[in-house]
């Protein structure tokens, strides 16, 4: 059992696949979390607008993907979209698949957030001569960030960690190195440096969301 | 638009797979049937057992619920899909993917259920033992019925996040839904099956999102 799982000869021959890998992973992921909680934010406030018939489209962007699993929507893009021509490469697909996914699930964050504050506050901001995009980012959020700081925290490190997702699309992060080594190697080492690449990467960020949610916990 | 239609939304593609697709949902509906009750009954075990006290357990159960969140579950999948075979240990797909999404999702559930008992207040616990009860009918009859009620969104969010984790089942050629869609997109030249796929998908899960979406806005009502 050592021999198939910690069979050091084949770690030693796989670890720079694995690192390379690693750098994969975790430049895909700050990539997603940047773009998507961006674009996230930016709905939650185009939402805040009131725009009846925007709001529509936002909810309904929302709401499918949410409801959508994300490695469907990537099969979509990367296996539907070539019919009509549109090629993207595997890495551009889970950038894009994934920021979209995080977005919707940050817009509902925010949004929850922004509603949680008081109607009092944007009145009293709004009275004061700040214009309303001022009232949002200096009253508004500053206190809805309290309440929206855990879930996204959350929400980061599940779609860090659904960038294994991308190795389907055959983006060589540290699952898609594993997998082929290991199919090489006749030997399961790949994957457990593999399972120690990702726990190297997501253990500590784990802990540190309990530390957040206990932080900002809503009862104190 | 034509040639949209034609590669998204072909309706004579749609009539052959169709078969295909049913077959896939009714994999993935038996998928959720076994991997949700195992998930949510391993978790309350590990919730409840927090409740213990013992602090060489808390250890342990703290250990555990993190690793298993710090694992992809596709990961966790490919792990024990191909990694268990070296020792000697043979799981059908089936079987290894109720085992991986077991450890993952109850994980998850562990949390959220041990944050729901941690709400309730120390008189309940006190009260019910004082009238006799025992710490299992204690836990059972006092604690858990309002511990579930105050994280609701949580176990219903986390639900979802399953259904839709059953999706990675496909990579180890497990015939659900997205498995049979390419299949069908594979048979037909034609990306319909997936586009059918996502829908389904939808239909079936926009549901909990409003639902989900209505139960945090209450929450948050009520708190402030």
């Amino acid at each position: 059992m050592i021999d198939s799982f910690f069979n050091l000869d084949v770690m030693a021959r796989v670890l720079p696949a694995i690192i390379s890998g690693m750098w994969v992973t975790i430049g895909l992921s700050i990539l997603v979390i940047t773009s998507g909680t961006v674009f996230g934010l930016a709905l939650a406030t185009l939402r805040a607008l009131q725009y009846k018939v925007v709001n529509l489209f936002i909810v309904f962007f929302v709401d499918a993907f949410r409801a959508i699993p994300a490695l469907v929507i990537l099969m979509v893009v990367f296996f539907a979209l070539p019919y009509v021509d549109v090629q993207l490469s595997g890495f551009v697909t889970a950038w894009l698949c994934l920021s979209l996914v995080l977005a919707a699930f940050c817009e509902e964050i925010f949004w929850t957030s922004i509603l949680s504050v008081d109607k009092g506050q944007w009145e009293a901001a709004r009275s004061t001569g700040f214009s309303f995009l001022r009232s949002l980012r200096y009253v508004v959020l500053p206190q809805a960030m309290r309440l929206a700081l855990p879930p996204l925290t959350n929400r980061a490190i599940a779609i860090g960690k659904s960038t294994a997702l991308a190795s389907v699309v055959a983006v060589p992060e540290i699952l898609n190195q594993a997998s082929s080594a290991q199919a090489q190697a006749a030997n399961a080492s790949p994957l457990t440096l593999a399972a120690i690449a990702y726990l190297a990467i997501f253990l500590p960020l784990v802990v540190m969301s309990r530390w957040v949610e206990s932080r900002f916990a809503w009862r104190q | 638009m034509d040639r949209l239609i034609e590669s998204f939304l072909n309706p004579e593609v749609m009539r052959t797979s169709a078969p295909y697709l049913v077959r896939g949902f009714w994999m993935t509906v038996k998928l959720c049937l076994l991997v949700i009750p195992l998930g949510v009954g391993l978790g309350l075990v590990l919730a409840a057992l927090r409740t213990l006290q013992r602090r060489w357990l808390n250890v342990l159960l703290i250990v555990y619920v993190d690793l298993f969140r710090a694992f992809p579950p596709l990961v966790l999948l490919v792990f024990v899909y191909y990694g268990l075979p070296y020792m000697g240990i043979v799981l059908s797909p089936f079987l290894a993917v109720a085992l991986a999404f077991m450890l993952n999702t109850s994980s998850y559930y562990g949390e959220i259920l041990r944050a729901g008992i941690e709400n309730i207040p120390q008189g309940q616990w006190q009260a019910a033992r004082s009238t006799g009860l025992n710490r299992i009918d204690t836990m059972r009859f006092v604690i858990l019925p309002q511990a579930i009620r105050s994280v609701l969104p949580d176990l219903v969010s986390n639900t979802l996040e399953v259904v839709k984790l059953t999706s990675l089942a496909s990579v180890v050629a497990l015939p659900e839904l997205l498995r049979m869609a390419r299949i069908a997109q594979g048979i037909t030249f034609n990306p319909t099956p997936l586009v059918l796929a996502a829908g389904v998908y939808f239909l079936l899960l926009w549901p909990f999102v409003r639902l989900l979406s209505k139960m945090e806005r209450r929450r948050i009502v009520t708190a402030t």
